[in-house]
């Protein structure tokens, strides 16, 4: 208890990702966990690389360059969640399937498979300390 | 072939919705009638698996309650939208394994009115913090894509559509308008209404191209088959010998790795998997079937598998719906009892209900939706994480 009391209360981060396999700063991207053994990639932790069973992974990062292929505009989704949006299956152009949302089309009926897209990312919210919630997705290129 | 495994007796109730029942209720009901069917009871029973996903846990035993506590093992079994097919799968595998001669295998799910399936709200938390196996600060649905299950397979439609021409929201909707039409015939589907392709297309877009009417409803229900090695089978009168259905094939799956699988479930590559093992196993081929019950959960979801279960050419789902080849009619009649969509999709059920069909064509017990002289059927389900199940049947020589 007087442990926790006589702490130095933690740096409040003016901003998070949303989720650890995003990097932010001046050259925002994702990486991934890449096995060593035959470059499947992750990006949670795995004791073994589901494709070939190896233990080692090297953390690499993913390109920001990628192609939508496959989509759903979503008009139903649960309280809270703004609709509609475009949520997207994309191949990076090293290869990594990521989902995300495509953002930034005036109208989500212009998704179009195929299309080039390219990483950005954008703030999504803010907790009671301040901290701003910093998402990605994929922007027409 | 002496070692195979029969479907001596099956039976579902009506899918819809039951708020004056339990789930303990319609299990009981599809055993009973099972059990009837088979012209046998409980007491005859080696084995029981019971497969529900959203229940109580222990359905088993409960049921046991309801129509017989023999002291037989008992499997409570559940994989996802897999469960009822994993239900019979657990009996088929006691029976061939010498364990069992005869055995029940039942799925029940009571789902009311639960709406969207997956798919979370933002969470309370009013301070960042990451957790999880993503390190994530908030619910990632709806930022990160979609996590709902129209959408998810929205996005398994799409994919084919992006790989393969000919595919496009007319196609998808074709495969609801032949789902809703099929179910007017079946009077144990859940819904029995036509809808025009104009009245699919312009029904409110759950997940763009999966409109609400080429989504599978929620409910309740349930389904049973007693399972009977071929030996005690020949020991019965030939009248029951000759309403009894082969099991040339059972078969379950899981997802190997893909790269895209991390992100998005693969529905297809343990389908393919299932459907060559099956196919293999019952020495028959997708040209032989005369009818197939498969997992349209979504209208997207459908079309994919004419083409993982090689009812098509490869690449040409487009093409088989459009010249009319799954309509009941067609060269492969598909989910003539209205499939998921129409029929309903109470979860633990399903996989059982997908044979008590075929079962019930292939004795031409069908009535109004009959496929004359149905010999060979094939059921498939799915359950996203993912278990694939496939069972091909054939009637009885």
């Amino acid at each position: 208890m007087s442990d926790e009391e006589n702490e130095a209360p933690a740096e409040v981060p003016t901003h998070l990702p949303i989720v650890d396999y995003l990097v932010l700063g001046d050259d925002p991207h994702l990486v991934a966990n890449e096995c060593t053994g035959c470059e499947a990639r992750y990006f949670d932790r795995r004791n073994a690389c589901a494709r070939c069973g190896q233990g080692e992974f090297a953390s690499v990062r993913v390109d920001n360059a990628a192609t939508l292929r496959s989509f759903s505009v979503v008009h139903r989704a649960a309280p809270g969640i703004p609709v509609p949006y475009v949520s997207a299956i994309v191949r990076t152009d090293d290869g990594t399937s990521v989902r995300s949302n495509v953002v930034g089309l005036d109208d989500p009926m212009k998704a179009a498979l195929g299309m080039r897209l390219t990483l950005t990312t954008y703030g999504c919210g803010t907790d009671d300390n301040g901290t701003e919630c910093v998402a990605f997705g994929y922007a027409a290129a | 072939m002496g070692d195979a495994v029969w479907v001596l007796g099956t039976s579902m109730t009506r899918f819809g919705r039951y708020p004056d029942l339990d789930a303990v209720d319609l299990a009981a009901q599809a055993s009973m009638d099972a059990l009837a069917d088979g012209g046998v009871t409980i007491h005859d029973m080696d084995i029981l698996a019971a497969g529900t996903l959203f229940q109580q846990s222990g359905m088993g035993q409960r049921l046991q309650k309801q129509i017989g506590q023999t002291g037989i093992p008992v499997y409570n079994v559940t994989n996802a939208c897999a469960t009822g097919a994993t239900a019979i799968r657990t009996v088929h595998l006691a029976i061939k394994a010498g364990e069992a001669e005869m055995g029940l295998a039942v799925g029940v799910e009571q789902m009311g009115k639960m709406g969207l399936l997956r798919g979370g709200s933002k969470s309370d938390a009013n301070v960042y913090e990451p957790s999880g196996r993503h390190g994530a600060v908030t619910a990632v649905d709806g930022i990160l894509g979609t996590e709902t299950m129209p959408g998810v397979f929205a996005q398994a439609g799409m994919e084919y559509a992006y790989e393969n021409a000919g595919v496009g929201f007319e196609q998808f909707a074709r495969v609801a308008y032949k789902n809703h039409l099929h179910s007017t015939l079946n009077p144990l589907a859940q819904y029995r209404k036509e809808f025009s392709m104009e009245e699919i297309m312009g029904s409110p877009v759950q997940s763009y191209p999966n409109t609400l009417l080429m989504c599978c409803p929620t409910g309740d229900g349930a389904a049973a088959a007693v399972l009977v090695s071929e030996e005690r089978l020949r020991s019965m009168p030939d009248e029951v010998q000759k309403r009894a259905v082969k099991i040339s094939a059972s078969v379950l799956t899981s997802d190997p790795w893909v790269e895209s699988g991390q992100v998005q479930p693969d529905v297809n590559t343990l389908t393919r998997n299932a459907a060559t093992q099956a196919y293999e196993t019952a020495g028959v081929g997708p040209e032989d079937l005369d009818l197939v019950e498969l997992h349209d959960c979504f209208a997207t979801a459908e079309l994919i598998h004419y083409d993982n279960l090689g009812l098509c050419e490869r690449g040409g789902a487009g093409d088989f719906i459009d010249s009319g080849g799954p309509f009941r009619d067609g060269r492969t009649p598909v989910n003539v009892s209205g499939g998921l969509i129409s029929k309903g999709h109470p979860i633990g059920a399903t996989g059982v209900a997908n044979v008590y069909e075929v079962a019930t064509h292939l004795r031409g017990e069908a009535g109004d939706r009959q496929v004359e002289g149905a010999k060979v059927g094939l059921a498939h389900v799915i359950g996203l994480g993912s278990a694939c199940g496939i069972h091909i049947l054939e009637k009885a020589a």
